[in-house]
């Protein structure tokens, strides 16, 4: 049997390097960040917090808890394994996007974002955008279909978000792994171009 | 839900101009506050002690020391002895390894280090130590970046001051994805 070859000692991790990379993914509060990354991660997501402190608070509407002085931003996660020594983390931004600090912090070495819009709500996503076109981000934007609807087409998303011909536009179910999947792959090979063509 | 953008034609984005009136249009609390740069209070759950800054620790020569980090406190991180800065940057998808470290004595470890320890048996993200050993972000790294210089841990992080991953890399990554 070949328990032997696939055995590896607890406490022995392999010698080979592992390496990560990370996929943003954005858009407005309830826009199916985390279904996305559900449907493709092969852990339930998870969420880490980081603090922010009192020096921020001027940013930070704390009005409705005065006696606070630290809130924690909430960031959920998936994980996919690639090959035995690639693993690609996917990370929703936190839901309230008045935390820019975490953005920064998200976007250092990532491959690039997707942005998720809801074309209902199409406004929510204006600031994600431009910060990503403002960091130079590679970025794709995915339209949610909720419920398999896309009442607006393409070419009214590209104009309304004001974003280059040259950035794609797709259409995804974000409940769907593999629609997610494919959406992951025209970010990659969008993230190619910009490099070879910056070349 | 109804929303805003509920008209018959899409709202419309005015490009990228944030101090410009496309901001103050955005609705409600999702829009960047007008005048405030994106960095403000940049990795401020981490960051370095500023001068009103309490706390005490040493200053890493690997630490980045630019772009405004200013912050205050922090009583999560007493843990950490107070240090939110770690000794050198770890990048939130960085992976973490236990080392074979031997005959060391582990019991002296603090909880959290030794709880590091028993989860980074495989590799493990700064992400997933944070998220599965409840650590806040900032502390999670600080502890990991310790433990590193200890030699309790291997990290491994791709070197980002080339900016992004390489065309290499990224055929990777697209292979992958494909055979998923």
């Amino acid at each position: 049997m070949d328990f032997a070859s696939s055995k590896v000692a607890h406490g022995d991790v392999s010698e080979t390097a592992m390496t990560s990379v990370k996929i943003v993914v954005a858009g407005g509060f309830g826009v199916g960040k985390t279904t996305f990354v559900g449907s493709v991660s092969e852990i339930t997501p998870l969420t880490t917090e980081a603090i922010m402190t009192s020096a921020s608070a001027d940013v930070d509407d704390l009005s409705k808890v005065p006696e606070k002085t630290t809130t924690t931003v909430a960031m959920d996660f998936g994980r996919m394994t690639l090959d035995a020594g690639l693993i690609l983390y996917l990370f929703g931004t936190p839901g309230q996007q008045r935390f820019w600090f975490m953005w920064d912090d998200l976007i250092t070495g990532a491959i690039g974002a997707v942005v998720i819009v809801d074309t209902r709500r199409l406004a929510d996503s204006f600031p994600a955008v431009d910060y990503f076109e403002a960091a130079g981000l590679p970025f794709i934007v995915a339209i949610n279909g909720f419920h398999g609807k896309f009442p607006y087409s393409i070419s009214d998303v590209q104009q309304a978000l004001a974003v280059s011909p040259d950035v794609p536009i797709v259409c995804c179910d974000a409940r769907e792994r593999k629609s997610t999947k494919s959406t992951l792959i025209s970010l990659v090979e969008h993230a190619m171009a910009m490099q070879m063509s910056a070349r | 839900m109804p929303g805003p953008g509920q008209a018959d034609r899409p709202p419309v984005r005015s490009g990228y101009n944030p101090s410009a009136s496309g901001a103050a249009e955005r609705d409600g609390p999702l829009s960047r506050p007008p005048g405030i740069p994106r960095t403000m209070g940049g990795r401020n759950q981490f960051g370095s002690p500023s001068s009103q800054g309490s706390t005490s620790q040493e200053r890493s020569p690997l630490s980045q020391g630019s772009d405004g980090q200013k912050s205050a406190l922090v009583r999560p991180y007493a843990v950490t002895g107070g240090r939110t800065q770690p000794r050198y940057q770890l990048q939130i998808e960085a992976m973490v390894a236990a080392s074979h470290y031997g005959a060391r004595d582990l019991s002296v470890l603090a909880p959290e280090c030794q709880a590091i320890l028993g989860f980074c048996r495989d590799w493990r993200s700064i992400a997933e130590i944070s998220a599965v050993l409840r650590l806040p972000l900032g502390v999670a790294r600080v502890l990991v970046a310790d433990m590193a210089v200890e030699g309790l841990v291997r990290v491994h992080q791709i070197d980002h001051a080339h900016g992004r991953p390489d065309l290499n890399l990224l055929e990777r990554v697209l292979s992958g994805l494909r055979k998923l």
